[in-house]
């Protein structure tokens, strides 16, 4: 067994961790929030808690 | 003139909507040139050099040339219309509002193949590179590419989940050190502070100056692209930059004129040390040209940043073709071109994380399943789709909404001109890549037309009709 040998395994390793990371948050997020919430962005549009207009 | 004004830093002349979670603006113009330098400079560490072995280093030359003028049209049109167009989906959303719902679906399309197709090629070129790595340091036997493919494109796709300012400023550090690699290349191997290896006499004399005439040069145009491939990526940040009107075109021209300088030394340094039979066989000969070119050199330092520059150039590709692909799903999410579930935008990092997700398995599929010239003709094939439809699209622009109905915050100079161009040198290259994969070109526009008439007689009904402009532009002239 070599070094590279070792490197494909840790390779494997952290795109399942990179993978189960996202679908966690991807299934707790969709569990969270209402799906209005989650699809309520529309084009273009600043939101009005982001942008508060001075004049 | 409207009430409108986008270049307004007091207004954003959008109204409220019903928005509660929405994409964040937090990019500025580095960041865009980031995206859209950080895409395309992969080919100039490899690929371009196909089209020396169509045609020989002076049609390489002249492709360079050729593309240049193409892609500088592109941008500055791009520049135009998304200044004006600000919303994720880059020219999906202008179609949309400059042309109709069928050219936007279709440009949507064209989008998300092209950047999902190049960031798969990106992946198997990673995954290549670590296994170069592993056999100059000793290691006996094939090394298993795949783990490092995917985990290429899992860690990309978690970095373009978890935000966009994280996945910019990561592109604009990997494309900064990438771009530099390449001037100091130049610096240490042109001779311009002494002790130079340029052969360019020796290797372009004779039959190696054209050594398949004419038709070569016209050849050379198909992998001219890749010179520059991806630059009208950066229109898909439109959403997520704090200034539109600046930052766009900004960060766009500022990122062609990289490209063309570039590529510009990316062929001097190259053709100049290796000979044009070995320098364009991309599979057998030289895979990475300034790489090999750095290993010539005879210097350790310049084999380590070239290696680097490599490898960084790949990832920043990846990573770019990713945050466009998903936008422009997104935006056809959001609009009931798709399914509406995709138009979700995640809470906390407020990116459209469906989208991300959804195409991962696509990417993987194509990344561990199709090879790569294949993979990377149906991207450009894409791309050439789409700059077809640019000049079409500014030309209606301007007819529709003159210059004194919308303010720009950029207006490209001599209109019609570069449209023109644009138009001119896109039936060259469809010619060009004819030449070469006609049976892929045919299969491509075939492809198009089915899922054209699916979203005609289909699709369409859940278009979300009214909703889908939000622009608060005047009516269009004539109507």
């Amino acid at each position: 067994m070599q070094t590279w040998n070792y490197v494909e395994y840790g390779a494997w390793a952290l795109s399942a961790l990179f993978g189960i990371l996202m679908v966690v948050d991807w299934i707790k997020t969709d569990s969270t929030y209402s799906e209005e919430v989650l699809t309520s962005s529309r084009e273009g549009e600043l939101e009005a808690m982001t942008e508060q207009h001075k004049n | 003139m409207t009430n409108f004004d986008i270049t307004s830093s007091k207004i954003d002349g959008m109204g409220p909507h019903g928005t509660n979670v929405g994409l964040l603006r937090v990019l500025g113009p580095a960041h865009v040139w980031a995206l859209g330098v950080g895409i395309v400079l992969v080919g100039e560490y490899m690929g371009w050099n196909f089209a020396v072995g169509k045609g020989g280093a002076y049609a390489a030359l002249i492709a360079c040339w050729f593309a240049g003028i193409l892609y500088t049209c592109v941008a500055m049109i791009d520049s135009e219309v998304t200044s004006t167009v600000a919303a994720a989906g880059g020219q999906y959303t202008q179609a949309k509002h400059i042309v109709g719902p069928l050219m936007a679906f279709n440009v949507g399309l064209y989008l998300v193949f092209a950047y999902t197709m190049l960031e798969a090629a990106n992946a198997i070129t990673a995954g290549y590179l670590f296994s170069v790595v592993a056999t100059m340091n000793g290691f006996q036997g094939a090394l298993d590419q795949r783990p490092f493919i995917i985990m290429c494109i899992m860690f990309l796709a978690w970095l373009n989940y978890r935000g966009v300012l994280a996945t910019l400023t990561f592109n604009l550090v990997i494309t900064a050190i990438a771009f530099i690699a390449i001037i100091v290349l130049f610096l240490g191997t042109s001779g311009v502070f002494g002790g130079g290896i340029m052969q360019h006499a020796s290797l372009m004399e004779g039959a190696a100056s054209l050594p398949y005439g004419w038709i070569g040069v016209l050849a050379a145009m198909h992998f001219g692209l890749w010179y520059y491939l991806g630059i009208e990526g950066t229109t898909q940040a439109a959403e997520e930059v704090r200034s539109p009107a600046r930052a766009l075109p900004f960060g766009t021209l500022a990122g062609i004129m990289t490209l063309l300088i570039a590529a510009t030394l990316t062929w001097y340094v190259s053709t100049g040390v290796l000979p044009w039979e070995f320098l364009g066989d991309g599979v057998n000969g030289s895979v990475a040209p300034l790489f090999d070119t750095a290993r010539l050199s005879g210097s350790n330092a310049l084999i380590w940043l070239l290696g680097f520059g490599t490898l960084f150039a790949t990832l920043a590709s990846a990573n770019g073709c990713i945050n466009d692909a998903s936008r422009a799903w997104f935006a056809m999410g959001r609009d009931k071109y798709l399914p509406g579930w995709f138009g979700a935008v995640h809470p906390k990092y407020r990116t459209p994380y469906r989208a991300i997700v959804f195409l991962v398995p696509i990417a993987l599929i194509f990344a561990l399943g199709a090879p790569l010239d294949q993979v990377i003709t149906f991207s450009i094939l894409s791309g050439l789709l789409e700059y077809t439809f640019m000049p079409l699209n500014i030309i209606m622009f301007r007819k529709k909404w003159p210059l004194d109905s919308i303010k720009r915050g950029y207006e490209h100079p001599f209109h019609p001109l570069p449209a023109y161009t644009l138009l001119a040198l896109c039936a060259i290259t469809f010619f060009a890549v004819f030449l070469g994969y006609g049976t892929q070109l045919v299969a491509m526009i075939g492809f198009y037309i089915v899922v054209s008439l699916w979203f005609h007689f289909w699709r369409y009904r859940f278009v979300n009709r009214g909703a889908q402009f939000t622009m608060p532009w005047p009516k269009p002239k004539g109507y």
